[in-house]
């Protein structure tokens, strides 16, 4: 299927989210006799309504249950089904942390859980809506793949992904609806594999979800102030491209990971763990919730305060930057 | 399903039961200082007794046959009673049960083993009734007639997903799965309703819309009558009454025992009540 400038267009003012569920799903159930899509009474707002008219059969709410929506998927999983389970990001990875552990981890299901609205984009229901610590917790359990999607066409590509592989999965979906365009065109998408998006000489800012976007206008300030920076794609949290990741810290003197996410645990860990295996290796910069939550409001006063705009990513690396420049 | 509740399949099913709970106490005799908890097993001997050698379609000889039925642990702390059941149905040698404990053997920490009749790996208690509700609606998906069912205990009704279950259960019309509470009074702490009560445990039942059936969960003949009752269109739940510890006078009712070490004295004794015989 060819993707046209106009789709990316129309996806990208339908969010992740919407492009996943309204626009992808029913594509997949088109062709998958086993699909199951699994909802904790999300599916309006998650735009399933076409989904749930067109394939009442490969569909189910559970009502507001999340951990007996995972023991569920598991159940149907066992019986050989194709599951994919979703609700905000926030509760599903949390409040069923322990049957995705049991089922997914450790008997492992092939059950695929969607988290939405991941990062702060629910920012001003505050931080009970707020998903900031879901890489750590999954990261942290063997066996599940975890993704990040830069944009709509991205997690497109992801979820399309998942619905031809075995084996449990977690995929991250951030932001509500206008998810800015990192690919303008269609590209391949290569799982376990980060992409590099520029190709600069000094620093390497990887960087994860919606913060893909904003370190990309990032790029774009440091590059005016004579900072060459490389921009590369973590799509894939785990496993992490360590052979990737290798090549990056032979080719730049300075390390900055960005995420929407505390700096615990989440992507910017995964990267320090390999690095941390290797000698002489550049210094890293976390940018990410700075193991703290902030006060609640618009997504944008939530990045500000938490440094995560493409302005006060490009302050902070200029002050790192010079830091390592001034010794 | 048609139960067989004829005198001599009961005597036969009786008899079973007896071996299971001596295998009982020779696995918990085996474990040692690690202690086991045989408590909670000797309370639910009869249910698998009635399960394994009447009520579930399985064989041991085609152990992955897509039509059988799928018996979900959820008290997996009962390994006393469900590893010698599985040895009663041929689906590991009896010589084997007493390796429950062997570093890296197949049947340590409980796990997941369907070659040899372990449909699930649980041990976190609450969560199976869940996993076992995706198995019901997938065999309804695919109109088959396997069952279902779920042997909880009743303590771990205090978890609160385990009331998302119920009310799923009932809410997806599931008649092809069956809960047996293993009602046996105690938790770890103690009497279950003075932990946290969770009586009008039958009404609390029907008014989650699910056919309840109760009975002596120690008498073979109840539960045979109990497995085949049904409601159609409603999961079914059968509150068995029953004794932690029964049959061994110095472990039944008592609190402690929901895990304890067994000595070789303690055991000659239990085993001499089991057998009828003068201490």
């Amino acid at each position: 299927m060819s993707v046209t400038s106009k789709d990316i267009r129309i996806w990208s003012r339908l969010g992740q989210r919407g492009s996943v569920f309204g626009v992808k799903m029913p594509e997949i159930a088109e062709n998958k006799n086993n699909l199951k899509l699994l909802t904790a009474d999300l599916a309006v707002l998650s735009g399933m309504e076409r989904y749930m008219t067109s394939y009442p059969d490969k569909f189910l709410n559970v009502g507001i249950a999340e951990q007996n929506m995972i023991g569920i998927a598991a159940g149907l999983a066992m019986e050989g089904d194709c599951v994919f389970a979703t609700t905000y990001a926030s509760f599903i990875a949390v409040r069923s942390l322990e049957h995705i552990r049991q089922h997914l981890s450790y008997l492992g299901c092939d059950v695929k859980i969607i988290g939405s609205s991941a990062g702060v984009v629910a920012a001003k229901s505050g931080v009970s809506h707020w998903a900031t610590e879901d890489l750590a917790f999954i990261r942290a359990l063997p066996g599940i793949t975890v993704f990040s999607p830069a944009d709509s066409l991205e997690a497109m590509k992801i979820v399309d992904y998942a619905s031809k592989t075995k084996g449990p999965m977690y995929i991250r979906l951030s932001g509500g609806l206008n998810c800015p365009i990192v690919y303008k065109e269609d590209y391949e998408f290569i799982p376990g594999k980060l992409k590099e998006l520029k190709k600069g000489n000094d620093i390497a800012i990887i960087a994860t979800g919606l913060m893909v976007n904003e370190s990309l206008r990032a790029e774009k300030l440091l590059a005016e102030s004579g900072i060459s920076c490389s921009v590369i794609n973590a799509h894939t949290i785990k496993p992490i491209d360590k052979e990737g990741l290798e090549d990056i810290f032979k080719k730049h003197k300075m390390i900055v990971t960005v995420e929407e996410h505390n700096v615990i645990g989440g992507m910017g860990s995964a990267v320090a763990e390999v690095k941390a295996t290797l000698n002489n290796t550049p210094k890293q910069v976390f940018i990410g919730f700075q193991d703290t939550y902030t006060a609640a409001g618009s997504q944008k006063f939530v990045w500000e305060r938490a440094g995560l705009t493409g302005e006060l990513i490009a302050k902070r690396i200029t002050d790192e930057w010079s830091k390592i420049n001034d010794r | 399903m048609s139960i067989n509740c004829s005198e001599e399949n009961i005597k036969r099913l009786n008899e079973m039961a007896e071996r299971m709970r001596l295998s009982a106490l020779d696995m918990a005799l085996a474990s040692e200082k690690n202690g086991s908890h045989l408590g909670g097993s000797l309370s639910c001997i009869e249910i698998m007794a009635a399960l394994y050698g009447e009520v579930l379609n399985i064989n041991p000889r085609n152990p992955l046959n897509a039509d059988r039925d799928r018996f979900i642990p959820s008290k997996n702390h009962c390994v006393l009673a469900h590893i010698p059941a599985l040895a009663e149905a041929g689906f590991i040698p009896y010589e084997e049960i007493l390796e429950f404990q062997k570093d890296g053997g197949r049947l340590t920490g409980y796990p997941e083993r369907k070659e040899i009749g372990l449909e699930y790996s649980g041990g976190s208690l609450g969560m199976a009734i869940s996993v076992g509700i995706g198995i019901g609606l997938s065999f309804k998906e695919r109109k088959r007639d396997n069952k279902v069912y779920i042997l909880m205990g009743d303590g771990e009704l205090n978890e609160g997903s385990v009331w998302e279950g119920f009310m799923s259960a009932a809410h997806f019309k599931l008649d092809n799965i069956t809960v047996i509470i293993d009602r046996n009074h105690l938790s770890y702490d103690g009497d279950t309703e003075d932990v946290m009560g969770i009586e009008d445990l039958g009404e609390k039942m029907r008014s989650f819309n699910w056919f309840v059936s109760k009975c002596d969960g120690h008498n073979i003949s109840q539960l045979l009558k109990a497995f085949s009752e049904s409601e159609p269109l409603k999961p079914h739940i059968i509150i068995a009454d029953t004794i932690k510890g029964k049959g061994v006078s110095f472990i039944e009712n008592k609190r402690e025992w929901h895990h304890h070490t067994l000595t070789k004295e303690q055991y000659d004794t239990a085993r001499n009540e089991i057998l009828g015989k003068e201490g």
